[in-house]
């Protein structure tokens, strides 16, 4: 699915990646945990093709694609979503014309029929209702106001609209109560598929007790250091990230 | 420097073009509004109210021509004034002439024209054309309303609304004026004057445009000069939208006086597209407790335009709010001007008066000069204001970016978003309906952003 090698990027001349290697397989479900400040966070914003996260080495392919070199929307429309960690408010744009705007070219790009006006709108209510917004939602602005529950759910809702074959979910989580986490969590396990794979970033090991991973990696100071099953996840969780220091002996 | 004032070729262009007044009893204000403009110094960039706005449009070509009669068929003139699901009474003139047919508006007894009108209308004019605001406008020398001296200079017709105390018209009145493309440049002095009594109820709508000329968005090279005063009267409500959607080459100066009387209720929307010079000079004056001002404002200048909106709220009394909103997209070399003033005098306490005006430049060559102007001599008040000048927010379009959608229609549609909340907002759906198309496709886009499917939700 993806295979990232050597990945190196920085980020106002700092550098934030250092040789980060990971592969996916269709499928799988990896999760990604770290102190603040590992690069998680960049590791998403570099895949997703930010402005000014500047890679400086290494490949990323996603299904056999380079995508490196493409802007944001091509990786988009290749199959690659990221779940932000502060979606940002769109005031004046509505949810729904983005929503249509975003599935058109995504569709478009991969040689789906376009869903007219009709279609689109039926399944955007489908979709609203699986991740229990109100379909007042679709009519307001993108994001706006929406509390940070609702806009994880907004995320979620883009997610399964657009059907990528490669899902980021940066931080999902941050923030969220554990009713609004089930829901995520739900929502995310109902689009598990063998030709789909997801990372998972997260800080928190509670997020793994919904959507349960097949890898664990831990992220420190720009590289994977330790690699394992679920059960890492709460290895660390009950050390703590700083037992890494004694086990890996990183900085 | 001699002592003889030196009149500008502009004026000296328009006074050889004024024709003789032929309604006597609109003699006085003729010849009053004759010798003010003939006085005027001619605004430079000296003076503070064109500091920013170039009158070189009309230096250069004075555009005082008589007014051309159309050959525009009555389908095109019908088709230019229309606004789809709007039901509304129209008023439509082509180069400044009424043409009656497509001017339902007329058979009202609320809307007639000056030179048609009865004895009590004519009175009704008479104690309000260039008095509106209970003391006499634009009656000193200040450069801005030299073009209201020219108007009053020309005044030989105008329309008179006139609703009567807590009555409403029934539906909306359009106000179209229509322009083509001539030999030579031609001068349109528009007026128009809005008398609502106590307790009535109106919306307005007017509508300046172009008819098509054989240059597309460019044939019009009319001079519009409009004025607008309105009265509301105690307990009375107007909406009002003054809509400017002429070609590139029109040249449009408008000035809107509004006096609000006792709980007075206020909505404006104001539209500038762009033209090589579109300029508004709008006073709204809270002349008697308890009224209530909204003023949106959109302008989209492109290519090389020039917009410049100069707005001035009097809050002359105790306990009048007020909330002004103008949004402005400058693209290309385009430039614009907002200068929101807001004067709270000794005695208007209790006032709540706020403004704001942000501004996107989509290139590094468009400009945009705004400044907000508060004068506040009472003690006792809430006021806000703000301006902002921004790009397009990098976060907002990697997020669409990464959703699939390209950065230029991205830029589009962040643009637009920039605007539609004032749409949105407009009381009249159908016009919002109407405008969102003319404005998308303003920003290159074919189409408006699937509104049906919107409004089906």
């Amino acid at each position: 699915m993806i295979s990232i090698q050597n990945l190196q990027a920085k980020v106002e001349e700092k550098d934030i990646l250092k040789g980060l290697s990971l592969d996916i397989k269709p499928g799988e479900v990896h999760a990604i945990m770290g102190p603040n400040g590992a690069g998680k966070s960049t590791l998403g914003n570099v895949l997703a093709g930010r402005d000014g996260y500047e890679v400086t080495g290494g490949s990323a392919t996603l299904n056999g694609k380079d995508i490196l070199d493409l802007e944001a929307e091509e990786r988009a429309r290749e199959g690659l979503f990221l779940a932000f960690q502060y979606p940002v408010e769109i005031p004046g744009v509505s949810n729904l014309e983005f929503l249509k705007a975003s599935v058109d070219a995504v569709r478009e790009h991969q040689g789906k029929d376009a869903l007219d006006s009709v279609k689109f709108l039926k399944l955007a209510r489908e979709k609203c209702k699986a991740v229990n917004l109100d379909q007042s939602f679709l009519k307001r602005g993108v994001n706006e106001g929406f509390s940070g529950g609702e806009k994880k759910r907004n995320e979620l809702m883009q997610m399964m609209l657009l059907e990528p074959s490669l899902c980021i979910l940066d931080e999902t989580d941050s923030g969220l109560d554990i009713d609004a986490l089930q829901v995520v969590a739900n929502g995310v396990n109902a689009m598990r598929d063998p030709n789909r794979s997801f990372i998972v970033v997260t800080h928190y090991q509670r997020l793994l007790d919904y959507i349960v991973p097949d890898y664990v990696h831990v992220l420190a100071d720009g590289k994977i250091v330790k690699s394992g099953g679920k059960e890492l996840a709460l290895e660390l969780e009950e050390k703590g990230y700083s037992w890494l220091d004694t086990t890996t002996g990183a900085q | 420097m001699s002592e003889t004032h030196t009149m500008s070729n502009f004026q000296q262009a328009q006074l050889n073009a004024l024709a003789e007044s032929t309604q006597s009893w609109l003699g006085d204000l003729n010849s009053a509004g004759r010798e003010a403009f003939e006085q005027a110094p001619w605004p430079t960039r000296k003076t503070e109210a064109f500091k920013y706005c170039s009158l070189r449009t009309l230096t250069d070509d004075p555009r005082a021509a008589t007014a051309p009669a159309t050959t525009a068929s009555t389908d095109a003139i019908r088709a230019a004034a229309d606004i789809p699901h709007f039901d509304g009474y129209q008023l439509v003139l082509v180069n400044g002439q009424v043409n009656t047919e497509l001017s339902d508006a007329l058979a009202l007894e609320q809307v007639t024209l000056l030179s048609q009108a009865s004895t009590e209308q004519q009175a009704l004019a008479k104690e309000y054309l260039g008095k509106s605001l209970g003391k006499t406008v634009a009656g000193d020398l200040d450069p801005s309303h030299l073009f209201n001296q020219l108007n009053n200079a020309s005044l030989q017709d105008a329309v008179l609304v006139e609703i009567k105390r807590n009555s409403r018209l029934d539906k909306p009145l359009q106000l179209c004026y229509l322009n083509t493309e001539a030999d030579a440049g031609f001068t349109v002095n528009g007026r128009v004057l809005v008398v609502l009594e106590t307790g009535a109820e109106l919306e307005l709508v007017e509508h300046y445009a172009s008819l098509d000329g054989t240059n597309d968005n460019s044939g019009d090279n009319s001079f519009t000069n409009a004025m607008t005063e309105v009265v509301v009267g105690d307990n009375a409500r107007l909406i009002h939208y003054r809509l400017q959607l002429m070609h590139n080459d029109a040249a449009h100066i408008g000035s809107v006086w509004v006096n609000l009387k006792r709980d007075a209720n206020y909505q404006a929307f104001h539209l500038a597209l762009g033209s090589q010079l579109t300029r508004n000079d709008i006073v709204v004056h809270h002349s008697v407790g308890g009224s209530h001002s909204d003023i949106n404002g959109v302008y989209v200048p492109l290519g090389k335009q020039l917009v410049d909106f100069h707005t001035c709220i009097e809050h002359a009394v105790a306990h009048c709010t007020s909330n002004e909103i103008f949004r402005g997209i400058i693209n290309d070399q385009a430039k614009a001007v907002f200068n929101g003033r807001i004067h709270i005098h000794k005695d208007a306490q209790k006032t709540l008066a706020e403004l704001s005006n942000k501004n996107l430049l989509l290139t590094n060559k468009a400009e945009i000069n705004t400044k907000p102007e508060l004068e506040i001599y009472a003690d006792d008040v809430k006021c806000a204001h703000g301006a902002t000048v921004a790009q397009l927010d990098d976060k907002a379009r990697f997020y669409l970016q990464s959703r699939g959608i390209s950065e230029d229609e991205a830029q589009v549609m962040l643009s637009f978003g920039f605007i539609n909340e004032l749409l949105d907002a407009m009381p009249d759906k159908a016009i919002g309906h109407w405008l969102r198309p003319i404005l998308a496709k303003r920003f290159g886009r074919e189409q408006s952003f699937d509104e049906d499917l919107v409004e089906t939700v």
